[in-house]
């Protein structure tokens, strides 16, 4: 069981007004007139059905997506007009592993670290530091392409932290690992909210979701259908024993498939 | 600078991993020059290793055939082989065994003879020197030289082939006129009336350095066109590195990062240029070293080598721009690849690799100057084959490097309206 690390209310690090996405040629909007307040040092889930809309917001939060309607800030800082300070602030986990499968995880993570204006002993030091604490010190000088699938979660993980962001944003960050690798995942993110580190985080597993996060969002059809800290939900929830059991109350059983 | 050299050693990395793709984006454009040379070099070579088999049917046996078959044998150009019949050797040369097939005519060389008997007759008789000749001239058919044709050949081999052979029988005319204009007026031709030997002959000019002139030949031909053709060959390889970013992944990390656009086309330019310019170090060495063992001419450097990098640099930044280009719209490597390479292909063929630009339509003429390889390429045999200094080849290089400039600053539009946030 992992420890929940709230480290108390300090303000809004991300307030989200009325954000909406619609994809060109799409009849639906993927995210709509979205309201949020995620506060510094929280663990904030983002819940929900595949197609739901939690990517969309996510890579609207990175600057990957523009919004159709409405705004964000991470931290005051806007994200029309400051945008370049605001990415030195944040980092990302992509669902994908996002990794030069040619080079090795330390020319890697030397190459990223670098992209946030990082260099030489200090940068050395952290990516040695970050492999130490994943478990990937003696395969630093080896090709990404020859590790499994948790050894790239976790180069993937560190490659978005070597800047030490106040924001994380996580999209799937333990989807197909072992266990063994997941928690050795989570016990890192939990110890970088610990230093500060306000985490937002996408997942299907609804257990890890539960004792990870500190509040969650289940988010459907582009909007925030629930929002609470994981236990508060669960209590209100008539006959729900665990987080799932909330999520399909709020979600239904019906299959999510669309192309 | 830190992110831009932190690129560059990436894209070092990245070349130096997947040491095969280096092998050929090395190795193939020292093949493709090596070998169009070899190919080319006979168009250059005045002593002819090869000569093309074609077939001669002598129906006249007189003078005039015994003529052109000397000069064709002499021309050193033709093997001719004797076939006894027009039907045979036409069979022959439609079925592609031969290129060429000439049929002389029966009675040639006496209707010829009989024809211009009549006319010089007929001329000195206007003047009073002879009596009016009972020409009979008018009743002798007009004679054809058939000459029959591989329809696979090209047009140029036709008309050498056909402008030879008028050649040859004007010369025939003409001296056979002479021979009887000499025989009538000195009566037995023994005294030489005419000065037969031509008054117009041919000098070529050619360019010198110093006391010595530059004497263009295959190498010195192939080695700049296909060296620049190999050096915008690296859009392919370019723009499938940025392709795979974008489907590994790497490139939406990036572009979370707070680095520009412009920085990472940067990091790729730098190590790409590098690559450009290593190429064409191989290019000049193939044409230094290899190929006068392989019985071709050396190539000819002397004093032009920070010229010829120069252009190299241009022509390469050129090529990169184009790079970039391509592999920012292109969103997989089934798009930017066979693209790429076409397209190569359609600049060479409009910059004048194959076919000189003054051979081509008005206005592929016009189109051919459109092509940055038609920019490279002038640049290339300006200081090559004209002894040509920087400020003849000025005006090149600076629209080489507009276009670099124009082509990655469209890259950097496309990106930025693509991914506008």
């Amino acid at each position: 069981m992992h420890v929940k690390a709230h480290i108390g209310i300090i303000g809004y690090m991300i307030q989200i007004n009325q954000l909406s996405k619609k994809y060109k040629g799409a009849d639906t909007f993927s995210v709509f007139e979205l309201n949020l307040q995620i506060e510094e040092g929280e663990i904030f889930g983002l819940l929900g059905p595949n197609g739901a809309g939690k990517t969309t917001l996510i890579s609207m939060l990175c600057s990957l997506l523009k919004p159709t309607s409405g705004s964000f800030t991470i931290n005051d800082l806007n994200f029309r007009d400051q945008k370049k300070q605001l990415k030195q602030l944040i980092g990302i986990v992509p669902q994908e592993y996002a990794l030069y499968p040619a080079l090795t995880a330390y020319e890697n993570l030397y190459y990223f670290g670098s992209m946030y204006g990082l260099t030489g002993e200090p940068l050395k030091n952290t990516i040695y530091d970050h492999l130490k604490i994943m478990g990937l010190s003696r395969f630093a000088n080896k090709r990404v392409a020859n590790f499994s699938g948790g050894m790239k979660r976790r180069v993937n993980l560190i490659a978005s932290i070597l800047h030490n962001p106040k924001v994380l944003f996580l999209d799937e960050p333990t989807v197909g690992v072992d266990v063994q690798s997941k928690n050795v995942i989570i016990g890192h993110l939990e110890e970088l909210n610990r230093s500060g580190t306000t985490l937002v985080y996408s997942s299907h597993h609804l257990n890890e979701a539960e004792n990870f996060c500190t509040r969650v969002a289940i988010i459907d059809h582009g909007r925030v259908i629930c929002m609470g800290e994981p236990g508060v939900l669960i209590a209100n929830q008539k006959n729900a024993h665990n987080l799932e059991d909330v999520f399909l109350s709020k979600t239904g059983k019906a299959l999510r498939d669309h192309a | 600078m830190h992110k831009l050299l932190a690129s560059a050693y990436k894209e070092f990395l990245l070349l130096i991993r997947d040491m095969g793709g280096i092998s050929i984006l090395f190795v193939m454009p020292l093949i493709l020059v090596v070998t169009i040379t070899l190919i080319q070099d006979s168009t250059f070579k005045s002593i002819k290793d090869v000569k093309i088999p074609i077939l001669w049917v002598d129906n006249d046996r007189g003078t005039v055939s015994e003529n052109i078959y000397a000069n064709l044998t002499k021309s050193n150009t033709f093997n001719v082989i004797h076939k006894d019949t027009e039907e045979e050797a036409r069979d022959l040369v439609f079925k592609g065994k031969y290129q060429l097939a000439v049929i002389i005519p029966a009675n040639l060389s006496s209707d010829l003879g009989k024809k211009i008997d009549d006319n010089v007759t007929g001329i000195l008789s206007q003047f009073g020197l002879e009596k009016g000749s009972t020409s009979d001239s008018a009743k002798i058919a007009q004679k054809e030289i058939r000459l029959y044709f591989d329809p696979a050949t090209q047009f140029a081999f036709r008309s050498s082939v056909k402008n030879g052979i008028d050649k040859m029988i004007s010369q025939i005319e003409s001296r056979t006129i002479y021979r009887v204009f000499q025989e009538q007026l000195s009566g037995d031709g023994t005294k030489i009336t005419f000065n037969a030997e031509g008054l117009i002959s041919f000098k070529e000019i050619v360019p010198t350095r110093g006391d010595k002139e530059i004497l263009p030949n295959s190498t010195q031909h192939n080695v700049p066109a296909w060296t620049l053709f190999a050096i915008f060959f690296i859009i392919v390889p370019l723009s499938i590195n940025m392709v795979k970013e974008k489907n590994q992944g790497t490139f939406v990390r990036l572009r979370t990062n707070p680095v520009s656009y412009a920085t990472v086309l940067g990091g790729k330019t730098l190590i790409y240029l590098c690559v450009c310019l290593i190429q064409f170090s191989l290019m000049l060495l193939v044409g230094l070293y290899l190929l006068p063992t392989l019985g071709l001419p050396q190539l000819d450097l002397s004093g032009r080598l920070p010229l010829l990098f120069l252009v190299a640099l241009f022509a390469g930044l050129a090529a990169i721009g184009l790079g970039l280009l391509l592999g920012t719209i292109a969103k997989t490597q089934e798009q930017s690849a066979p693209f790429g390479a076409t397209f190569v292909v359609i600049l060479a063929a409009m910059g004048g690799v194959w076919v000189p630009v003054f051979l081509m339509p008005r206005y592929m003429q016009y189109l051919s100057n459109l092509s940055p390889m038609n920019w490279g390429l002038k640049a290339f045999y300006d200081v090559f084959l004209r002894n040509a200094g920087f400020g003849a080849i000025l005006p090149e290089l600076l629209l080489l490097l507009l276009f670099f400039v124009i082509t990655t600053g469209i890259s950097i539009i496309y990106n930025e309206r693509q991914h506008a946030v």
